[in-house]
């Protein structure tokens, strides 16, 4: 026993001299920065960005690679941060994006044509025909998008369709690029009037599979005095109608026109609430992103 | 002479350290899509392996063997590793930065390789004499760069083929490795 503990102390001990004094010789010089951006991000490893966790998002961003605000979830806050330790000014005024759901056919106005017995995933079901519902290109309702939210933002409604907290969204994209179907959008808040339908097949199938779909009567793009709104064609041969959100003014014209009310005009978000957030559970850590990932 | 050569052949073919013994399985699958980096990992682990069996090697008999506590052997092997590993990652960091991210996590993941542990394992039970384990100890070394080599080079075709989707990646991966397995089980008539 006696021995066993001494001798096992030793190997450490000798092990860990030799360690240290290769440290110092190997030692390589990294930028310095990379340290004091991962410090300042909430290292929370959400992934939001695209890299893989803080400290790859802190040596992209070093490397200029990705901008200082490239942290969703962080906001403003982490942005400053890291805009500091670069030495650039940070977008302040930057407009934030959250997700739309171009999609309204709920099971009230969208019906199955076939009884899905799979998985309640929406990538399983789009395996089998595109899904049980009539309409090929819109929401399946399985909820991929609400399992994959990190900040529980989506939640599944009574009729089938994802409803986005336009409070608690942070615009990660997340629900965006695992929408089997990409009938969620990044849009940013100041948009208010939205194509609630992504069916590009002619006017009569869509309006037989769905009771709310473009039917393509292009009186939208006739009666918009921006010229914000087309219908436009896919290569395919299939065509919807899409808003231009940079000449678009919210004035929803084309909504109080459509005639299957596929366009829709939402109610601007309240600016004077403070964005939705979980209280930090740490408040001596000033990372906190208080992002919620931690509950 | 002759039984150190016969040591190298059976370690490098026969007793392949991947293709027979199943040990490494990680690094094989992990750092095989390209052939430079199935060359530089096999470099690093043939350093690690080859130190790390001769350094335990030592320790086993004159410090283990020596008190009667033979029973810390994984302990204090782990250890041998895991320091020689935190060695050689300061190295390559050093000398190839290249080689460092392309190698990635793989590279620290040596700590734990049942390969490197394995034969330094295997050297002490099989009771060779110093010589005779540097010896196996480079043979399996050199056994398990050649597999990884061949490997990569197989996937680098693989990429090119036309393989069925539900096929693609790690399933084709592993139905090559088995068959190339098979292959090395013709050695065994080899001695």
């Amino acid at each position: 026993m006696y021995y066993a503990v001494v001798s096992l102390a030793i190997m450490g001990g000798i092990f860990g001299l030799v360690l240290a004094f290769a440290s110092r010789k190997f030692a390589v010089e990294v930028d310095p920065r990379v340290e004091a951006i991962n410090e300042a991000l909430p290292g929370a490893n959400c992934g939001a960005c695209g890299y893989p966790g803080c400290s790859g998002l802190a040596e992209a961003i070093a490397e200029g690679k990705a901008p200082v605000d490239a942290c969703v979830p962080g906001k403003e806050a982490v942005a400053k941060k890291v805009a500091e330790v670069m030495g650039v000014e940070a977008n302040a005024n930057k407009e934030r994006s959250i997700a739309q759901l171009m999609c309204q056919g709920g099971n009230d106005k969208c019906k199955n044509i076939y009884e899905g017995m799979g998985f309640e995933d929406c990538h399983s079901a789009v395996a089998h025909f595109k899904g049980p519902k009539a309409c090929n290109y819109g929401c399946l309702g399985f909820g991929s998008c609400e399992k994959i939210c990190p900040f529980g933002a989506i939640k599944m409604g009574d009729n089938g369709l994802p409803i986005i907290d336009p409070y608690l969204c942070t615009g990660c994209g997340k629900c965006v690029q695992n929408c089997p179907q990409q009938v969620l959008k990044l849009v940013g808040v100041s948009h208010l009037v939205h194509v609630r339908c992504s069916n590009k097949d002619k006017g009569k199938f869509a309006k037989q599979a769905c009771s709310v779909a473009c039917i393509k009567c292009r009186l939208c793009e006739k009666n918009c005095p921006q010229d914000a709104i087309h219908v436009v064609s896919d290569e395919q041969g299939g065509s919807v109608a899409v808003i231009d959100y940079e000449k678009c003014t919210n004035c929803g014209i084309c909504a109080t026109k459509c005639p299957t009310k596929a366009i829709e005009k939402i109610l601007p978000i309240d600016n004077t609430v403070p964005p939705k957030t979980v209280e930090p559970e740490d408040t001596t850590n000033s990372n906190c992103g208080a992002c919620g990932l931690c509950k | 002479m002759k039984d150190l050569f016969i040591i190298i052949v059976s370690a490098v073919l026969i007793h392949n350290i991947i293709l027979s013994q199943f040990l490494g399985v990680c690094p094989f699958l992990g750092v095989s899509k390209k052939l430079s980096s199935a060359l530089g990992m096999g470099a690093a682990v043939t350093f690690v392996m080859v130190l790390a069996s001769t350094i335990t090697w030592i320790i086993q008999h004159f410090v283990l063997a020596y008190y009667e506590i033979e029973y810390l052997q994984t302990i204090a092997f782990i250890l041998v590793i895991a320091s020689l590993v935190q060695f050689v990652e300061m190295v390559i960091r050093k000398f190839s930065p290249a080689l460092y991210k392309s190698l990635g996590v793989y590279l620290p993941l040596i700590t734990t390789n049942c390969a490197v542990l394995g034969v330094a394992i295997l050297n002490v039970q099989t009771e060779y004499t110093f010589v005779e384990g540097l010896f196996n100890s480079v043979g399996n070394a050199l056994g398990f760069t050649l597999a990884l080599v061949l490997f990569a080079g197989i996937r680098e075709r693989l990429e090119l083929a036309d393989i069925p989707a539900s096929l693609q990646g790690l399933p084709i991966a592993l139905i090559t490795a088995a068959l190339m397995s098979m292959a090395f089980l013709g050695f065994t008539g080899l001695l």
